[in-house]
């Protein structure tokens, strides 16, 4: 399912909120989300899961094309925990 | 747009709901669990959740392996299970380091 399958199901199960209300609602959640990481706190959804950031140390990597070896910088990736409600929604 | 240092949580989401749409605070709670209850249905049946600019939810089936209790050393099976799995947007992933 896609955002604009999600944002198409919001706005028919809520009819107080128009389509573009909808479209709203649902970047908000994901944005406050993406935010929150980037200002470097996580984001715990209970019964869905938690973001956070891992950090990746530095490291050698080759440019596949020419063989040269080039550093890779460091960097920050978002990382996504499943929570307990949701592991076990999956496996009932 | 956070809750000030100590992470953010469905409250605060909320909160930014109220803020950006104008419904009451309660209903922008109701309406934040109701999308994640849709996003959760999806992964349940199966489906991958895709979220353009942020990333998508994937579920995989994992077969039976054999596990250790890593306190006691003791050996146990692990029963085939479906996990979710988040892979961030390159998009996302570029923001992070912005």
């Amino acid at each position: 399912m896609t955002k604009a399958q999600i944002i198409e199901r919001v706005s028919e199960q809520v009819t107080t909120l128009t389509k573009r209300q909808a479209e709203i609602v649902v970047n908000t959640i994901f944005d406050c989300i993406r935010d929150s990481l980037r200002n470097g706190n996580k984001t715990e959804i209970r019964g869905f899961g938690s973001f956070r950031l891992r950090a990746r140390r530095m490291k050698e990597g080759r440019n596949p094309k020419t063989g040269a070896t080039v550093a890779v910088p460091a960097k920050r990736v978002p990382f996504f925990k499943a929570g307990k409600e949701l592991k076990e929604l999956l496996n009932k | 747009m956070d809750g000030g240092g100590k992470g953010m949580r469905k409250a605060d989401i909320a909160n930014e709901i109220f803020k950006q749409v104008g419904v009451s605070k309660n209903d922008a709670a109701d309406i934040v669990e109701l999308v994640l209850n849709l996003l959760k249905g999806v992964l349940q049946k199966g489906d991958a959740v895709k979220i353009a600019g942020f990333g998508n939810f994937v579920v995989r089936s994992k077969g039976a392996r054999k596990g250790r209790n890593p306190r006691t050393g003791e050996e146990i099976g692990i029963t085939p299970r479906r996990v979710v799995t988040f892979r961030p947007s390159q998009v996302f992933k570029k923001y992070v380091n912005s």
